[in-house]
């Protein structure tokens, strides 16, 4: 295989519980805001009617509102309005989520209960199906080329920009829009994620703490526009970050517990590395997965041991989730969005809530206060995101700001 | 229980109206195609009629109708 085609970011959007749109995402947690009202990271201030239709609103389960309106974000701001700088039928789309409309099936199934089968509404399907998020954001905005929902629980939106890379490296498409979106915040997904004792009980996020007892359930979307980087200077885009690499494996153990050895989770690292071409001593930054879980957060930190040697204690590490909580299926996505700013930005936003070290857990977690990001390459900064999940499956991407 | 078309044409817009087009432009010629109304939104609006007015319209009643009034036209007469 020749040289491989650059993936390069023109567009970010989200949606998250810091507010509706990338800039606050990154800027509210850097200023150590923390998301989480009443256990969960609502997206309290994304009112649908204020963005859409009457008609989107009914057709839309929340996990494709939240969707679209990411996607219009990154999609503008990569300068797509109007005409699309490349063929559509070039122009790819992944959307992923880990668990799909929801609040949806739950509706349905009440009116079957309720009146009977025959009472179920036909946008029911059309609405829960996962392939949802990215059905609407294709019909919205044109995208013809191959478009899929991508599920693989909260691994999913770091896949789905993992996968859109590969198939713009492979020639498959021009451009891919990916990100990934969740809205499970309703009765029902909360009994759910209680029954395998996941939440946290005091319903704070604090990765890496000793103190630590579960996740907190977060919603929102992300979406990222890709495109091929020559394609991508020669129409005169702005380029806001590559990704640069991508390396995805699976534990085939446990259903839900991380491999505790980190191994598997450590390849995953190593591989997406690899594909940048990097060494460890080339990253300024780990974007960790960190879900303030006994497991993962223990798992994990022996994957970055693993995969970044004597490295692993000198990069900073810190976790989004410590300020929005766990947005499963839009986690990789959003994280994603939200360290292209870091990087770009040269700061590292902190894991908040850290206070008490856990025996074992001794990387720099960055606890509470942002700090300057010290570029250890040459030119623009590279960091590591991390995405793992219940099934085992573990996905890092290697992501590239600006010079 | 019998029904007048105008009671029907009332509560056959209400239902259209909450499905998205604005109310002053469901008129009785206004076609679905116009007022963006798919078969998805009809299969809504026969059970929304079903359980008014106990009457059943089947897939192959629905593809007939173009315009609001051949809609209620046909729900006015089933309801008879």
């Amino acid at each position: 295989m020749g040289e491989k085609r650059r993936v390069v970011i023109t567009g970010m959007g989200a949606v998250s519980p810091l507010g509706v749109g990338a800039r606050p995402l990154y800027e509210r947690w850097a200023e150590g805001i923390v998301g989480i009202e009443n256990g969960a990271g609502w997206c309290s201030s994304f009112v649908p009617s204020e963005h859409l239709s009457v008609k989107e609103v009914r057709r839309l389960d929340r996990v494709s509102q939240l969707s679209v309106i990411a996607a219009d974000e990154a999609i503008a701001q990569a300068g797509w309005n109007g005409e699309k700088p490349y063929d559509p039928l070039a122009i790819g789309m992944i959307m992923a989520t880990g668990i799909g409309g929801i609040s949806t099936v739950e509706t349905n199934l009440n009116l079957m209960r309720d009146i009977g089968p025959n009472r179920i509404s036909p946008l029911g399907v059309p609405m829960y199906m996962p392939n949802a998020p990215a059905a609407s954001i294709s019909m919205r905005h044109g995208l013809q080329g191959q478009s899929f929902g991508l599920v693989s629980a909260c691994a999913s939106g770091g896949q789905a920009l993992g996968l859109a890379a590969r198939m713009i490296q492979y020639g498959d498409a021009d451009a891919v829009v990916a990100g990934g979106a969740e809205a499970t915040l309703t009765d029902f997904g909360f009994a759910c994620f209680n029954a395998m004792q996941a939440l946290s009980k005091e319903g704070v996020s604090r990765p890496f703490d000793k103190r630590r007892d579960g996740f907190v359930m977060g919603e929102g979307a992300a979406v990222v526009v890709l495109e091929e980087y020559e394609a991508a200077k020669a129409r005169g885009a702005n380029i806001i970050g590559e990704v640069s690499g991508f390396g995805s494996t699976s534990d085939a153990g446990h259903l839900t517990a991380p491999d505790p050895t980190g191994r598997p989770a450590a390849r995953a690292i190593t591989l997406a590395m690899k594909d940048a071409g990097l060494t460890p001593e080339e990253i300024s930054y780990v974007n960790a997965h960190g879900t303030s879980t006994e497991l993962n957060d223990a798992a994990e930190t022996q994957a970055l041991k693993l995969a970044l040697g004597e490295y692993a204690y000198k990069i900073p590490v810190s976790s989004t989730k410590s300020s929005i909580g766990h947005l499963l299926g839009a986690a990789g996505a959003v994280e994603a969005v939200a360290t292209v700013q870091a990087l770009n930005e040269r700061v590292v936003p902190p894991t908040l809530g850290y206070e008490i070290p856990d025996e074992g857990l001794d990387l720099d977690y960055v606890p509470n206060v942002s700090r300057e990001m010290t570029v250890v390459a040459d030119g623009a900064p590279s960091a590591i995101s991390n995405s793992f999940a219940f099934g085992g499956h573990n996905v890092s991407l290697v992501i590239k700001g600006h010079g | 229980m019998s029904v007048t078309k105008e009671q029907v044409q009332e509560r056959v817009v209400e239902a259209l109206a909450s499905f998205g087009p604005d109310a002053d432009t469901i008129t009785s010629s206004a076609t679905f195609e116009e007022l963006d109304i798919d078969s998805l939104d009809l299969v809504e609006l026969a059970q929304i009629v079903e359980d008014e007015y106990g009457v059943v319209l089947k897939g192959e009643d629905m593809k007939e109708l173009k315009t609001v009034g051949d809609a209620v036209e046909l729900i006015t007469a089933r309801a008879a």
